[in-house]
């Protein structure tokens, strides 16, 4: 165990809580603008200069609106389910490096040594390990990928809670959608992290940025796991073309649909705080964390250091917030069939064969570059499998399609052939 | 007419190519259309700041047009009334006073629930001498519903604002209609 400063820890988490609540906020803003631009409209511009003050009038009126509670409603769950939502979301943003860091020690050897000596080294090396910085709330923890995908999966629950309690057919539906669409997209999402996890040697995230800095962002690698992840990320974090149990055209916004004022505002906190995980998990595991080709090794001031590679960092992740943005306004929902299809079909084949792939590089040692081209080729395979196999869109009319006879000119209206 | 069956042609959704089937070319493209976008130029009216020009056939406020003497043109024959479907326009008539040689009534009181009207623009197709029109005033507002009751002088107030600024030329086929409809005062 490893002993830290609890002052340094105290001020740490509320650094961190401080900058990604007004983060969560700017990203609403950033949505709505963003989707204006696309749009070719201006967005909110009405409070404050260029509109920046709307998340301040966004979460003034969520504090001041009524909560109401529908009746029917299950009262403790109703409640828990946005608090659920949220404290796991915040949970999950302990483990997820946001700065500059260093892998915890390895285990000291205790082969033919003095016991006092392993003691003495021991505490040595945690000791300087203790001292130094890291950019993350809980350094050096040991399974911390299987954290971020287990307190993943568990926000699940939040909105199973909230969509079953809510008592109401819409909900209940957009709840089962998600609880069926986060287990299926799990897998692959797992699948495509095993494969760095076999290159890396660790779960730590520290020691996943330490090996992409020794020898190249993942994403070179492993572009086919990347995309995989990107995907199944996105049906996580229930983002378009993902967002089915939410859809506000098919359910009038799923599980959220008797939420209104401040619980609606945790469960959309919840949300946003999941996509900032996932973009910082994004960056740290395939993009290279905090690394740029050496660069951040230039600036020799240890605080400045600090600051370049959480710059470097923030960087990198707000590209990838972007891009959920973008990709929102791009790509339309898909149908629930073809969440599934592509899920279950497509994804979960590809990063089985991906690990194979990963697992032959790392038994026969051969050159990482093999697995960039193997990425490749998967990717070009299976458009051609889909091509030469595959029945098309899945739009075919489900029953069999049949003209009827047209009757005689001239009596009555015709029956057009349907 | 019926359709007959060789009229009617199938069309199957268009087969997928490896270029589609790869999915994120096209995806690529999606978002190159929009980040383009994004940069693009805006189409917003600011609305308050920036006041959008009506086109010249619209639908707003009405106005009573005046003839070269700063008289009504209105000859109280209740066309307008009678075609108005929402049954908002009020019309008291009166002989003309002496001296209107070119008709023999006048509206004593002309008054328009700006509330009730719909803005459809039978009052204006209907009159004969041209002397009702809907302006582009859209943003019509009051404190109250009294307000919203526009009598005969605010109705020629109508028109003498939007002549002096020159947003609603009069759209009157002067002369065509009968004596009473000669072209407006030029101001
Ligand atoms: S615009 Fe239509 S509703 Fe309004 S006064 Fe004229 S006829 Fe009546
Ligand atoms: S405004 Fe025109 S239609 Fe209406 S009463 Fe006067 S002259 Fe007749």
């Amino acid at each position: 165990m490893i002993a830290f400063d609890w002052l340094t820890l105290l001020i740490v988490i509320a650094g961190v809580i401080a900058v990604v609540m007004p983060t969560v906020g700017y990203l609403t803003l950033a949505e709505r603008k963003v989707s204006a631009w696309v749009q070719d409209r201006l967005g909110p511009n009405r409070v404050g200069p260029f509109g920046l003050l709307q998340p301040l009038a966004d979460g003034g009126k969520f504090f001041l609106k009524e909560a109401p509670i529908p009746r029917h409603v299950d009262k403790i769950f109703f409640l828990l389910a946005p608090a659920v939502s949220m404290a796991i979301a915040l949970v999950a943003l302990a483990v997820v490096p946001w700065g500059g860091t260093q892998p915890p020690p390895d285990p000291v050897a205790t082969q033919g040594v003095e016991p006092a000596a392993v003691v003495q080294q021991y505490a040595d090396t945690q000791g300087g390990y203790a001292k130094s910085f890291n950019g993350v709330i809980v350094p050096g923890l040991d399974v911390g990928v299987l954290v971020v995908f287990a307190l993943g999966s568990l926000a699940v629950y939040g909105v199973i809670l909230g969509g079953w309690s809510s008592d109401n057919k819409y909900s209940l539906l957009g709840s089962l959608r998600s609880s069926a669409q986060i287990i299926s997209y799990e897998i692959p999402l797992g699948m495509s992290v095993v494969g760095v996890l076999l290159f890396s040697g660790t779960l730590n995230l520290e020691g996943i940025i330490q090996w992409q800095k020794q020898h190249g962002w993942f994403v070179l690698f492993q572009p086919l796991a990347f995309l995989l992840f990107m995907v199944s990320v996105y049906a996580e974090c229930n983002r378009l073309p993902f967002d089915l149990p939410e859809a506000e055209q098919e359910l009038v916004g799923g599980y959220l649909t008797e939420y209104g004022s401040l619980n609606f505002g945790m469960f959309m906190l919840g949300e946003y705080t999941h996509m900032i995980t996932t973009s910082l998990l994004m960056t740290v595991v395939f993009w290279g964390g905090w690394s740029l080709f050496g660069l951040e090794d230039r600036v020799t001031d240890p605080i400045w250091g600090a600051v370049v590679k959480c710059l470097i960092l923030v960087t990198k992740t707000g590209f990838f917030l972007f891009l959920y943005l973008l990709v929102r306004w791009t790509i339309p929902r898909f149908r629930f069939d073809q969440l599934m299809g592509l899920a279950w079909k497509v994804m979960i084949p590809l990063s089985l064969l991906h690990l194979l792939a990963v697992m032959l590089v790392r038994q026969y040692s051969l050159s990482n570059w093999v697995l960039t081209a193997i990425s490749v080729g998967l990717f070009l395979a299976a458009g051609v499998y889909a091509v030469a196999f595959g029945t098309g869109p899945n739009n075919a009319p489900r029953r069999r399609v049949i003209s009827s006879p047209s009757p005689p000119v001239g009596e009555g209206l015709g029956v057009r052939g349907s | 007419m019926p359709i007959a069956d060789k009229d009617v042609t199938w069309v199957d959704s268009p087969k997928l190519g490896l270029f589609e089937q790869l999915y994120l070319p096209l995806i690529i493209g999606g978002l190159t259309t929009t980040l383009s976008h994004m940069v693009g130029k805006k189409r917003t009216e600011s609305y308050p700041e920036q006041e959008p020009t009506m086109p010249a056939n619209y639908r707003g406020v009405h106005r009573l047009n005046r003839d070269e003497n700063g008289r009504t043109k209105c000859v109280a024959c209740y066309m307008c009334a009678t075609a108005c479907p929402a049954h908002c326009i009020d019309i008291v008539a009166a002989p003309a006073p002496e001296g209107w040689k070119d008709r023999e009534k006048y509206p004593e009181t002309f008054v328009i629930d700006e509330l009730r009207c719909i803005y459809c623009g039978m009052c204006e197709e209907a009159c004969p001498v041209d002397a009702i029109e809907l302006t582009t005033l859209y943003d019509l507002t009051g404190l109250s519903r009294e307000q919203m009751i526009f009598d005969k002088e605010k109705l020629l107030s109508v028109f003498d604002q939007t002549t002096k600024a020159g947003t609603d030329p009069v759209r009157t086929r002067a002369g065509d209609l009968g004596p009473a409809s000669e072209a407006p005062p030029r101001t």
